[in-house]
């Protein structure tokens, strides 16, 4: 069983679907910020089987998790302040996603002028659909970058 | 300050107050002759469109404003690479309101969110023309005096008719509304858009043959069947002559329908049927000119 230790301030993110994790990282954009970040791939878990876990020690103010609703509503966020668990967090569908989903549409705007942000609006909260702002293409599986 | 990029953009409130508007320049064009003294519209167009421009200029023109422009990407600065943000911010520092078509879609919004001008969608790709839309609305309303309460057929290519997608997505906010979509099995309207009518419960049926609802519209919306668009010249040598309406096809519709088609037709209305006064899109082209007038005044915020 690997161990790794409490964490004084930051978050704890439980219940990652097995082998999610790095792709998380990058959209967090943890590998730009100068903080301890333990990823744990493949733990043990009775409810999912095996699980990642991330465990970020920043400040709590400093990191943005909206993305995480659109990734994977299920995961735990847990708020550590003075190495205790002070919050979970709720997930919700952020309203605007910027330059995690890349627009397919060969005819969108996007496609030929490269500077462009890759911007997707939720249009169904219900149906979790977003939809690029410009053509209104519609968020597949693969979209992601 | 307010852009138009998607004919859904205004609320009917504000449509009813933008229609009023070109009802009232219609009837007395002359009081609106100086109302844009001083005043200039860019049209900015990436790809040829020459109704669709034309009618801009003539509206701006009517108004008393001037116009200037380009009518392809290859005369404009685009050909050497300058981004649509780009030539917003220049066009800003131009003119007092830009009608922009491109290829792509989206490239509008882009100019609307760098412009220091009111930027209209005059049509972006596949995805949304609202002026053709507006331009639809205002014939239906001023010639039936109302917006609801009908039965519209729309007809021809259903799968790809940007133009009829908009209309659909516009008629929908009216009460009373019955669609009848008559099309081949190969340009039905897509299912989103009969998941849609199902979810709100307004009442569309789907048929193939035009002969087999002509009496029972109020409305007739024709477009186009391409040949390009059938998987083999067999089928679309069976089915063209559904979607082609002439007088005999006509002789079965009520008296007071109204037959529109956005232009331009090649030859799914046949010429005789031009002179019956049920035919009503050489006057939608005039409506055209008219919304795009109020248009203008409003998103300038000259009269409201």
């Amino acid at each position: 069983m690997l161990n790794v230790g409490k964490i004084e301030e930051g978050f704890v993110l439980d219940h990652i679907e097995a082998g999610k994790s790095l792709a998380i990282y990058h959209h967090l954009k943890l590998d730009k910020l100068d903080c301890t970040v333990a990823i744990i791939k493949n733990a043990r878990s009775n409810k999912m089987g095996k699980k990642d876990i991330l465990k970020v020690e920043c400040d709590i103010n400093t990191l943005n998790l909206d993305i995480l609703a659109f990734i994977d509503h299920n995961i735990t966020v847990n708020v550590i302040k003075d190495g205790e668990i002070v919050d979970k967090k709720e997930l919700v569908l952020p309203r605007e996603i910027h330059n995690v989903i890349k627009c397919k549409n060969p005819r969108c705007i996007t496609s030929i002028e490269q500077e462009l942000p890759h911007i997707f609006v939720l249009a169904d909260e219900e149906k979790e659909i977003y939809r690029c702002k410009y053509c209104e293409e519609k968020a597949g599986n693969s979209s992601t970058w | 300050m307010r852009h138009l990029m998607n004919p859904l953009d205004f609320s009917v409130e504000e449509l009813d107050r933008l229609f009023d508007l070109a009802n009232r320049i219609e009837a007395d064009p002359a009081k609106y002759a100086h109302a844009c003294d001083g005043k200039k519209l860019a049209t900015c167009f990436y790809e040829p469109s020459t109704r669709t421009r034309l009618s801009f200029e003539a509206a701006m023109l009517n108004l008393g404003g001037q116009v200037l422009g380009f009518s392809d990407a290859g005369s404009s600065s685009a050909a050497k690479g300058e981004s649509v943000s780009d030539t917003i911010r220049i066009i800003s520092c131009y003119a007092d309101i830009c009608a922009m078509r491109h290829p792509k879609e989206g490239a509008p919004m882009v100019a609307a969110e760098r412009s220091g001008i009111p930027v209209i969608n005059a049509g972006d790709g596949g995805h949304q023309h609202p002026t053709q839309t507006l331009t639809d609305l205002l014939t239906i309303r001023s010639l039936k005096g109302r917006l609801g309460g009908f039965t519209i057929g729309l007809c021809g290519d259903l799968k790809f008719g940007r133009t009829v997608h908009s209309l659909i997505n516009a008629l929908v906010r009216y009460s009373d509304i019955r669609f009848i979509f008559i099309s081949p099995e190969e340009l039905k309207v897509p299912d989103y858009i009969t998941d849609m009518l199902t979810e709100k419960d307004i009442p569309y049926e789907e048929v193939i043959r035009l002969e087999d609802c002509m009496p029972n519209l109020d409305l007739l919306y024709m477009t186009r069947v391409q040949k390009e668009r059938f998987f083999n010249e067999e089928d679309y040598v069976r089915l063209k002559d559904f979607y082609i309406l002439d007088k005999a096809k006509l002789s079965a519709a009520k008296k007071e329908m109204l037959v529109l088609h956005p232009l331009p037709r090649v030859n799914e209305i046949s010429v005789e049927v031009d002179d019956d006064p049920r035919a009503v899109y050489f006057k939608q082209a005039q409506y055209g000119v008219y919304v795009r007038m109020a248009l203008i005044l409003t998103l300038l915020g000259i009269e409201r």
